[in-house]
């Protein structure tokens, strides 16, 4: 673990409600300087309410919150100078064109005269824009635009980069595009925090927060999250048909727990040299075909899926 | 505060206004649109008036009296009946909306006592209309008994010059009262034009950028609230100040009304007014996040008390006692008043102190609840 020195955020016991409404529960952890955190969950987890408090956009009900040593819940408009933000939502102006948008950004972060120029040649290269500086920002595509964002909110060279879920939407191509550039940023040195809910991009991560409900469920690198799944043996089974072969599956003794993943399911067991012979057996007395059953290496999904401890909570991959 | 944020944040919302034909719509040609139909709107309904006589006496004093009225662009004098019954007839069924009766002592009555006493009848049931055609009757006439006095005094011999002071006084007065509508009323559009496309203009600019999402990112960076207000409101000040001056050249080369006073004066106080009401357009904008909502809420809140308690049209001294109070609350009021008095009399800012006074004392207020509105918190 790093020393205390490195901290570069710590939250103790935050909350966060809305009205009665606990939108966030009892939330702690820390980041380092220049790791990539991932905040992975499904809608309504809370982990923009999160982002959005640690930028001072939402007062914390309760629980610290000290970001690039500023205390958020005191001085939330101390934070401003340290951090870039991207919201979930695109919020650059549609109606500017692209190097509109980044003066307008440059001067609200205050960036030198002399030095706006070339921060803005940077970003618009790193969005990869060249030759685009005078279009309107409202009629590029999703990657770019998501890209031009991530420059704005790097113009003032902030400690701490915040992305709310900044590749939903956006294709595969430019996906990895973009993750590249976060590991860029990353390794100069940048804390970045990225809510998301691609599991595969949680890989991507060097440490990971799984919230669900306004609560952490989990906490940590990617290898040891999935470790926590290995305790019993995780098995693929495709199954016709599928349904039924699920409600039989989540009754059986030795069966931990049975999910859906694509058209297959994921199923968790005690034992899993038992477990082949027997299930196969009673789904097939029971009327379902077993077309295969195998095991398999526990996915950051599955973990989920355990740990939320109710399959309706994540399902796989883009579709939200 | 930093100069550097205020100039992005105002150089930005310059280019969304014109970038945005709906904005530059409400800018450049509701001014003008405004102008046109309210400023010939008033004056088109108090022409060609139609007109009944009921001559008594028939004299020649009467007639020339008549003569008057006929070549007044104001009235049109359609018949001359023999009764007053015929007269009630003519005026409940619409056909003449004021009526003229001569007496049989016309002529005597008006040498020995230089006023001409003519009975005028006004169909009432239009408010504005019967205001306005009483109002010309009354020049008219006063017109012709001083024309009268005047010769009679020059036929008796009597130094003109003495007392040609007082009755031209008299003529001149009435002469003003003969083109009242338009040159009392301008002004008091270019009221109603500053509080409409400053309001909507304004009403808009927050509420914009809640409803596109752009309002998060803006509240993420180091911008403080005061910057986001000047910033925003600097490019509409402007917006506002340079329709001022449009209205003020259509008033003056287009509808021909007097400006007697100095472009200092009508700028500070537009100033001062533009503050107000901008001001009061951010607050709305703050407070209801949506442009549809915000944009109603503003043409009521600055719009409805502008065009019926600011005295621009319905004068404020005939307004029942409780009516009239509400009107001192009425920001509109002090601007619509200064701009007449300015307009009309010439006079300088300092004669119009107390009206000055409150407009500041307004401006001042709202200016200070407007950097107060906007809180940079999403809750
Ligand atoms: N301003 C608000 N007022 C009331 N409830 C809110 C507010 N903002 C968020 N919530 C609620 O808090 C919960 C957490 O919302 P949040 O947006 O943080 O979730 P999320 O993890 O970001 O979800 P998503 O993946 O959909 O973005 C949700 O149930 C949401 O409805
Ligand atoms: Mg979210």
């Amino acid at each position: 673990m790093p020393n205390d020195g490195n901290i570069s955020v710590r939250v103790d016991g935050l909350v966060k409600r809305f009205g009665s409404f606990t939108a966030v529960d009892r939330v702690s952890f820390s980041a380092y300087r220049g790791e990539i955190l991932g905040f992975l969950g499904p809608n309504g987890a809370g982990k923009s309410t999160v982002i959005r408090i640690l930028c001072g956009l939402l007062r914390p009900s309760e629980g610290s919150v000290i970001v690039a040593g500023v205390d958020v819940g005191k001085d939330p408009e101390g934070v401003r100078h340290h951090i870039g933000y991207m919201s979930q939502k695109f919020s650059l102006y549609n109606d500017l064109e692209v190097s509109e948008n980044l003066r307008f950004f440059a001067g609200l972060y205050g960036v030198d005269r002399g030095i706006a120029g070339d921060r803005i040649r940077e970003a618009i290269s790193l969005a990869g824009l060249q030759g685009h500086e005078h279009d309107l920002t409202g009629t590029l595509a999703g990657g770019w635009k998501q890209r031009l964002a991530l420059g704005c909110a790097l113009l003032h060279r902030p400690e701490i980069l915040f992305l709310d879920e900044p590749t939903s939407g956006v294709d595969p191509m430019s996906r990895r595009q973009f993750w590249d550039l976060i590991h860029g940023m990353s390794g100069r040195g940048v804390t970045v925090f990225v809510s998301t809910h691609y599991m595969d991009e949680a890989e991507y991560c060097d440490r990971l927060v799984l919230m669900n409900r306004g609560r952490v469920v989990a906490m940590g690198t990617p290898p040891e999250l999935r470790h926590l799944v290995k305790k019993g043996a995780l098995l693929l089974a495709k199954c016709e048909p599928l349904g039924t072969a699920l409600q039989i599956l989540q009754g059986s003794p030795g069966v931990a727990e049975a999910a859906v993943f694509g058209n297959s399911l994921h199923v968790r067991v005690e034992q899993a040299e038992d477990a082949l012979v027997t299930l196969p057996a009673m789904l097939e007395s029971r009327g379902v075909k077993c077309v295969s059953l195998k095991p398999i290496e526990a996915s950051l999904e599955d973990v989920f899926v355990q740990l939320a401890g109710e399959q309706s909570a994540v399902r796989g991959g883009p579709d939200r | 505060m930093s100069p550097r944020r205020l100039i992005a944040m105002s150089r930005k919302e310059f280019i969304q206004i014109v970038r945005d034909p709906r904005s530059l719509l409400i800018a450049l040609l509701m001014p003008v649109m405004q102008m046109v139909l309210l400023g010939y709107g008033v004056s088109l309904d108090a022409k060609n008036i139609p007109v009944y006589v009921y001559d008594q006496e028939g004299s020649q004093d009467s007639q020339a009296l008549l003569k008057r009225f006929q070549a007044s662009p104001y009235f049109d004098v359609r018949k001359t009946v023999n009764s007053y019954r015929d007269l009630r007839y003519a005026i409940d069924s619409d056909r003449c909306k004021l009526a003229i009766v001569i007496p049989f002592d016309f002529s005597r009555k008006l040498r020995d006592t230089g006023f001409a006493p003519v009975q005028v009848i006004v169909d009432g049931t239009d408010d504005n209309t019967a205001n306005l055609s009483k109002g010309y009757a009354r020049a008219v006439i006063a017109r012709f008994s001083a024309d009268v006095q005047h010769n009679w005094l020059q036929r008796q011999g009597m130094p003109i010059a003495a007392s040609n002071g007082n009755i031209s006084v008299d003529t001149r007065i009435w002469f003003n009262e003969d083109l009242e509508s338009r040159n009392f009323i301008i002004p008091g559009i270019v009221a109603l034009v500053m509080a409409l496309v400053g309001a909507l203009l304004t009403s808009l600019t927050i509420a914009r950028e809640w409803e596109r999402g752009t309002m998060e990112q803006l509240l993420s960076t180091p911008i403080t609230p005061s910057e986001v207000m000047l910033g925003k409101l600097i490019p509409y000040f402007m917006v506002g100040m340079a329709d001022a001056a449009l209205c003020l050249m259509m008033s003056v080369w287009w509808f021909g009304v007097p400006f007697r006073g100095t472009l200092a004066s009508f700028f500070t106080t537009t100033a001062l007014f533009l503050i107000v009401i901008l001001g009061i357009g951010f607050m709305i904008s703050v407070a209801i996040r949506n442009q549809l909502g915000a944009s109603m809420i503003a043409l009521l809140v600055t719009l409805m008390p502008t065009s019926l308690l600011s005295g621009y049209a319905f004068p404020i001294d005939q307004m029942p006692a409780a009516v009239r109070a509400i009107t001192y609350l009425v920001y509109s009021r002090y601007y619509v008043t200064i701009l007449k008095a300015i307009y009309l009399k010439g006079v300088g800012v300092k004669a119009l102190g107390a009206e000055m006074t409150a407009l500041a004392v307004y401006a001042a207020v709202i200016g200070l609840l407007a950097t107060r509105a906007f809180r940079k918190t999403l809750d």
